[in-house]
């Protein structure tokens, strides 16, 4: 094994999580973020599949990274990723078969997905086994609470509803109807509700990154 | 050997080589499960497919595996043809209602699309698919852009003029399919 001179196993899970988040921080992974997070079910299910991808990948890629030719690579890392897509698409086909047509398109779309590649490039094909699964875990869980991030607001401020559980109301009244009953807010459940809640997501992330970088600048500083 | 093809390329071979393999593996185990849950759905659907059913059950006519509708009695209503063909960007599979003589399509519903998103995939929408209903067998359907005039047209989704007529193709042929078969069984060993 060459000496491995990245960032080691921790850093590398902490990383995915905020600092290099994929969703907010890297912006990567945004088709899915936008097409399957009116729900919270639809984007559990992708951040599961993207997650499952990503460990094998990266693992894989990893094992075989000094085997590697530079100008073959890309090709490589498409192979391997579309093998465990796949896999993953088939599996939800055999088992969540409601879940996988929900998701139509955008499993299979996960071969396409940035994150994975990025992470094939920076981290796998250059590091171990270790820091490479470290770094999996930790890219997965940060794009999962992308998603869901996403997903909450959208399907409690859309259908009223938090992994299909009704709440108890919604945002907007049905005024005409007798009794009062609450209508679903479509904009939220349609595209344009994923961009309007992931810009403003974004923002507030952005806004408490600011905060923290003016705070350690000024305690930096006094020391 | 460092600079020729093989030694560049055979990474690349291999692993296609496994990861075929590895595939094969996994679609041939789970094959009969998708399959079945394909059954499920297809049986679920006739209900909304052919007026008065209540259920259905598979039935083999030659070699076409097709459901036949039935009501609460038990008696035939209907068909419905599991169907497919090319769309835009993948097979398209669809569900076809047709009455107890084929002479009218009852209701369309598709089971698996990878149109684009946001155009193509138009095609499921329940207002696009319920214009085939009522439509008469007898002429194969066209599709048209502006809105349909006459009997055999239906008016294709904006944006996926492919994705329509591959749909409309494949009813077209579905129906053509079952006649064909019904009247081979009709006049076929007696």
């Amino acid at each position: 094994m060459s000496r491995d001179t990245g960032p080691t196993s921790l850093e590398r899970f902490i990383n995915g999580i905020l600092p290099e988040n994929p969703t907010y921080r890297q912006i990567l992974g945004i088709c899915p973020s936008l097409a399957v997070s009116n729900t919270m079910e639809g984007a559990v299910t992708m951040a599961g599949a993207v997650a499952f991808v990503l460990l094998g990948s990266n693992l894989l890629i990893s094992l075989i990274r000094h085997l590697l030719k530079p100008h073959l690579r890309i090709l490589v890392f498409t192979l391997t990723i579309a093998a465990f897509v796949t896999i993953a698409d088939r599996f939800l086909a055999a088992y969540m078969y409601d879940m996988s047509k929900q998701l139509g398109p955008y499993v299979p779309l996960i071969i396409v997905n940035c994150i994975i590649i990025a992470r094939c490039e920076i981290c796998a094909a250059k590091q171990g086994v270790g820091p490479a699964l470290a770094d999996a875990v930790g890219q997965s869980l940060g794009f999962a609470l992308g998603l869901a991030s996403i997903a909450t607001v959208r399907e409690i401020l859309g259908f009223g509803t938090w992994f299909g559980k009704w709440l108890g109301w919604r945002v907007i009244p049905d005024l005409s109807a007798q009794p009062q009953v609450w209508s679903n807010w479509v904009i939220m459940i349609l595209p344009p509700g994923a961009f309007i809640t992931l810009g403003l997501l974004m923002g507030v992330m952005n806004g408490i990154e600011h905060a923290r970088a003016a705070r350690l600048k000024r305690t930096g500083g006094k020391q | 050997m460092k600079n020729s093809y093989i030694g560049q390329a055979w990474l690349v071979i291999v692993l296609s080589l496994a990861f075929g393999a590895a595939l094969a593996a996994v679609q041939a185990t789970l094959d009969p499960r998708i399959a079945q849950n394909k059954l499920r759905d297809a049986l679920d659907q006739v209900p909304r497919l052919v007026p008065g059913a209540t259920g259905g059950r598979a039935e083999t006519i030659g070699e076409l595996t097709v459901y036949r509708a039935t009501d609460e009695q038990d008696r035939p209503v209907g068909w419905v043809i599991p169907a497919r063909g090319q769309g835009f960007a993948d097979v398209i599979e669809l569900l076809v209602g047709v009455d107890e003589s084929v002479q009218q399509v009852t209701g369309l519903y598709i089971l698996k699309q990878l149109e684009t998103p946001g155009l193509g995939d138009n095609i499921t929408a329940e207002k696009w698919r319920n214009q085939f209903r009522g439509r008469k067998t007898g002429e194969d359907l066209l599709v048209t852009k502006a809105a349909p005039t006459r009997d055999r047209e239906i008016q294709g989704v904006t944006g996926a003029t492919i994705s329509s007529v591959s749909v409309v193709g494949i009813v077209n042929s579905a129906v053509t399919k079952l006649r064909a078969a019904l009247a081979d069984r009709a006049g076929g060993p007696s």
